[in-house]
């Protein structure tokens, strides 16, 4: 569905460099990226500020054109074959708008039908559903000028919907949104990914969104990619493991130790305490601790993906 | 087909959102109008002090000055709109446009309504008429064929010049407004018979950049008048070739300019 190949783009940036001289620099902003994309796969495309994940969308939409490399989308070439390309993919661009700012948003989605030449019928089945899912009926007859972030994020995921796209391109669709309606927006891509036809990349910096809706994260740093795979596989290489939390009736005793764990933190005067689980099972653990001490109360927790991934980004 | 119904959807919503500025839209028609005004007063002043300019009378400057305002303004009035490019590239902006299935061109152009500019329009054409009759001409068919050929091309010519102008933002962001100072100066130019300009002046702009056939030659033609400057009277109907020309080199440098575009970081 989605190829690219070696891809590269590079802007030439005028710097300052004293009063009348300027110097020119360029900045590799995607460098060498080669990624196959597969269709109905969700695929969460992350990395630092400025990596050059609005970049690389930006050629995969035809938007820009590469310095070098090779990029298909739908068997299509982006930059020639832009305008044919664009009945074939939904784009949201969560820092730019797509709709019509005068204008009400029931009378943008019309317009949006002219535009994508769609049939009349199939239109309005997608409208209905966008609006059950997104609660668009409470604002469908502002002008979208009035409408708040995430009233308007969600008209934009809308909007990129209702032509019936088979590859959906989404840079930063969460930014600014409250909880709800994050959680809204979750729950309609994720079932939207259900059905397995709409090929979903989608950036964010919101890392929930990703877990919550990606099987496949790619991760770029400088350009290029330095992680391709599941978030369970960036769990196992950066060893990330499980962890013990339990409340304790009195403070864990001096030199206490679980085998096949690490303690890792002791708070409330010894009360709490955290233990790594390095090479046991959860239920190996609990009974080691309970037939120990007196346990009030325990949980196991998941590893952190915020973790392991600020652990990618500093690693550079 | 569907296209055409494209546009016609997005001519439609634009009326749409602007009935609801309707009173900054009656200020924006009459000041439009108020530029065109001034722009033909000033050539009646610059006659008033001289009654000849470049071997020609008020009249027939006037017929140039007809020939070449209505093709300007009916330009201005279908491709004006291009100017905006500008501020698109700017905040990058032009990518909401370049993600739609639509050419980018005609999009941008539906993005503001020329209704204001309709006024500039009108007035072109009654210039154009005033002049016309005006003068003595000796109306033969190929005449006719002429007065309605000669604004046509205009029209075409000032089109391609407008995107010119306007593509200059794809390669310089911070062009300001040096692409508005070339259109107006182009239409200036094609104003006035070109015998008043100096030589290397004259034979860049009208000759080889093709603004002399923009009006200049075909008002001779119109009035039977031999050209002062020595070019054969049918050089008066090359003004569709010279048209033709500035349209495809307009459109290849706007293609240009779109692969050039780089958007503002996201
Ligand atoms: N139009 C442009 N002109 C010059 N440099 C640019 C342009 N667009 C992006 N860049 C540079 O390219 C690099 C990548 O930018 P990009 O917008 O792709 O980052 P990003 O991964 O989307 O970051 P963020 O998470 O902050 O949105 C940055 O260094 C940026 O400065
Ligand atoms: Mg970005």
């Amino acid at each position: 569905m989605i190829k690219m190949q070696d891809l590269k783009k590079d802007f030439t940036v005028r710097v300052k460099a004293g009063r009348f001289r300027r110097l020119k620099r360029t900045v590799a902003a995607v460098d060498g990226v080669s990624l196959t994309i597969e269709r109905g796969e969700m695929v969460g495309y992350i990395g630092p500020n400025g990596a050059g994940k609005s970049t690389t969308l930006k050629m995969l939409t035809g938007v820009l054109t590469p310095s070098s490399g090779e990029v298909s989308v739908c068997g299509l070439t982006p930059v020639p074959q832009r305008t044919r390309l664009a009945l074939r993919i939904g784009v949201v661009f969560g820092q730019r708008s797509q709709l019509w700012w005068d204008l009400p948003l029931r009378e943008s989605f019309e317009l949006l039908r002219h535009v994508y030449r769609v049939p009349a019928a199939g239109h309005a089945t997608r409208l209905r559903r966008c609006r059950d899912l997104l609660d668009l009926d409470e604002f469908l007859d502002t002008p979208v000028r009035q409408l708040s972030l995430g009233q308007r994020m969600r008209g934009e995921l809308t909007a990129a919907l209702l032509h019936g796209p088979e590859v959906l391109f989404l840079d930063e669709p969460t930014i600014g949104l409250d909880v709800v309606s994050k959680q809204a927006v979750r729950s309609f891509l994720a079932e939207l990914g259900r059905t397995g036809d709409v090929t979903l990349v989608l950036t964010t910096h919101d890392l929930a969104d990703i877990e919550r809706l990606c099987e496949r994260l790619v991760v770029i740093d400088h350009g290029r990619v330095v992680h391709d795979g599941s978030i369970e596989a960036l769990h196992a290489r950066y060893g990330s493991r499980r962890s013990l939390v339990a409340d304790l009736d009195r403070p864990l005793p001096d030199g206490f130790t679980l085998d096949g764990t690490t303690l890792t933190s002791v708070t409330a005067n010894g009360h709490r305490v955290t233990f790594t689980l390095d090479s046991v099972t959860a239920g190996v653990a609990v009974a080691g601790l309970v037939a120990a001490v007196a346990v009030r109360d325990l949980s196991v927790v998941e590893p952190d993906i915020e973790d392991v991934v600020a652990r990618l980004y500093t690693e550079r | 087909m569907g296209e055409w119904r494209a546009y016609a959807a997005l001519g439609v919503a634009q009326i749409r959102s602007v009935t609801v500025y309707r009173a900054s839209f009656l200020v924006e028609v009459f000041g439009n109008m108020g530029a065109t005004v001034f722009d033909v007063l000033t050539v009646l002043v610059l006659f008033r002090a001289t009654p000849e300019v470049g071997g020609f009378s008020l009249r027939e400057a006037v017929l140039i000055v007809g020939l070449s305002s209505a093709g300007f303004a009916l330009a201005d009035f279908a491709v004006g709109n291009v100017d905006r490019l500008k501020t698109y590239v700017r905040a990058g902006t032009l990518d909401a446009v370049l993600v739609r299935p639509l050419p980018a061109l005609p999009q941008l152009l539906l993005m503001d309504l020329p209704i204001r500019k309709t006024l500039r329009v009108v007035f072109g054409l009654v210039v154009l008429g005033v002049a016309v009759a005006a003068n003595d001409i000796h109306w033969t068919p190929l005449r006719l064929f002429l007065i309605v050929l000669t604004p046509l091309a205009a029209t075409v010519f000032f089109g391609s010049i407008f995107v010119l102008s306007a593509s200059l933002a794809f390669w310089w962001v911070d062009s300001g407004e040096i692409g508005a100072a070339f259109t107006y100066g182009g239409r200036d130019f094609t104003s006035y018979p070109i015998s008043v300009y100096g030589s290397w002046f004259r034979n860049l702009f009208a000759y080889a950049l093709g603004f002399g056939f923009v009006a200049y030659q075909p008002a001779l033609a119109l009035l039977g008048r031999a050209d002062p400057l020595g070019l054969p009277a049918w050089a008066g109907f090359l003004s569709p070739l010279v048209a033709l020309g500035a349209a495809t080199i307009a459109a290849g440098v706007w293609r240009a300019g779109i692969r050039h575009y780089r958007s503002t970081g996201s």
